[in-house]
């Protein structure tokens, strides 16, 4: 598996403290080629309601497998939610803290 | 003698109700877990209760369709059922070689080697649901009357999942009916579904109950999928305890698809919408074994009143 980007990021950053980069763009990116939007999605803001976007159940499926590739995460149990996947803003903010959890001298060092 | 490694008390619970239907002659074991041969009371049962649900639905004038046990594959593949279910698809395979293939075969076969592994797929898979083949068939008929569609189907059904629990079979029947329309259409249909299923059922003095349910998705995506039905609110199932109190059984369901199936087939309501469909599936097996369950196995010696509105 490819190295993830974040973990440059995650270096740079204060340990145990903000969480690594996660652009929105990167999501956008990837909304657009697993989401299967109905929707353009760089027309979609961060807090714009996905599902009303055209977003599927599948299409989340695909997004969320999308997401763990890209980021080297693996999204647990009670995150398999739609809630999880509802917004870029809420995509990212999922994100951010498996990156967290899972970083070095992250949450459970701290 | 029983040799399998002990259970748990609810797999002990359905293996010792299945050995007394085999031994009160209602089930016919083969061998296989989860195919069985059923006798003629037993027939008459799912009969009765067959014609039971067209006293209670008969009257929305719904389409009667009956097909085959098998689906097309083309209309299989673009179903997306592999998406979702794989584990539980049965494709049927066949020989499809020469005279030197099948001397092959027969020496493989004598000789206790795998031979299944040269059968070819065929163009037939097996029905996953009795409703699979109606998509296809509306779609073809172009946009949809304004009342929308509605199906009766009823077929056997295959699905993959060999269990010691005889209401776990993996060759059996469900009768169903399918609405196609727009979302306040199918949303009537199923709610109507849920108010008569369970007047139905009690009708046959069975403890029910109906519960918030999600269909058996495939993986760690399948479990995504199943939290997100259930967000959603799509399935409901009724519910009678059957080999287990603890773990009653799924005996009716109500389900709304949404327009899964209407952006697949591209089913369309008058104003060029795409459709959504919602259906109501009745198991016939899991009904019968709940009346045998629950009022015994001599049918003669059930409830007057649960006779006569199965015999009248």
């Amino acid at each position: 598996m490819r190295q993830p980007d974040w973990q440059i990021a995650a270096g740079a950053a204060p340990r145990g403290g903000e969480a690594p980069a996660v652009s929105a763009a990167d999501i956008r990116a990837l909304l657009a080629d697993s989401g299967g939007l109905a929707t353009d999605a760089a027309t979609l803001s961060d807090e714009d309601d996905l599902y009303a976007a055209g977003l599927t159940s599948h299409g989340s499926v695909n997004l969320m497998l999308a997401l763990e590739e890209r980021y080297g995460v693996e999204f647990p149990e009670h995150l398999l939610r739609r809630r999880t996947f509802e917004s870029i803003a809420a995509i990212r903010a999922a994100v951010a803290g498996l990156l967290l959890d899972g970083a070095p001298g992250g949450l459970e060092a701290g | 003698m029983d040799m399998r490694a002990e259970g748990t008390p609810v797999e002990n619970g359905q293996a010792a109700f299945r050995d007394a239907l085999v031994a009160a002659g209602l089930l016919i074991p083969t061998g296989v877990d989860g195919l069985y041969g059923r006798s003629g009371v037993f027939e008459d049962v799912v009969e009765r209760f067959n014609d039971l649900i067209t006293t209670w639905g008969g009257d929305d004038g719904a389409d009667v369709m009956r097909f085959p046990p098998g689906v097309a594959r083309h209309q299989f593949e673009q179903s997306g059922y592999l998406k979702s279910f794989p584990h539980l698809a049965g494709t049927i395979h066949a020989f499809k070689g020469d005279e030197r293939a099948h001397q092959s075969l027969l020496r493989r076969l004598e000789e206790g080697e795998e031979w299944t592994d040269s059968q070819m797929a065929t163009n037939v898979v097996l029905t996953p649901a009795a409703c699979y083949p109606v998509y296809p068939t509306i779609a073809e008929r172009g946009p949809l009357p304004a009342d929308g569609a509605l199906v009766d189907v009823y077929s056997y059904c295959f699905r993959h999942e060999p269990s010691l629990d005889p209401a776990r079979m993996q060759l059996f029947r469900m009768r169903e009916y399918v609405c196609v329309g727009t979302p306040e259409q199918v949303m009537d249909f199923r709610q109507r579904w849920v108010e008569r299923g369970r007047a139905l059922m009690e009708s046959l003095a069975l403890p029910v109950a109906v519960d918030l349910a999600n269909d058996p998705f495939f993986g760690r995506a399948g479990r995504m999928l199943a939290a997100s039905q259930r967000d959603q609110g799509l399935k409901f199932e009724l519910l009678i305890p059957i080999a287990s109190a603890e773990q009653p059984t799924a005996c009716l369901s109500f389900n709304y698809h949404q327009d899964h199936f209407g952006l697949l087939w591209d089913l369309r309501t008058p104003d060029g919408a795409v459709a959504h469909t919602a259906c109501v599936g009745f198991g016939m097996e899991r009904v019968a074994l709940a009346l045998f369950r629950h009022h015994g196995f001599d049918v003669k010696a059930w409830p007057a009143a649960v006779r006569a509105v199965l015999w009248g």
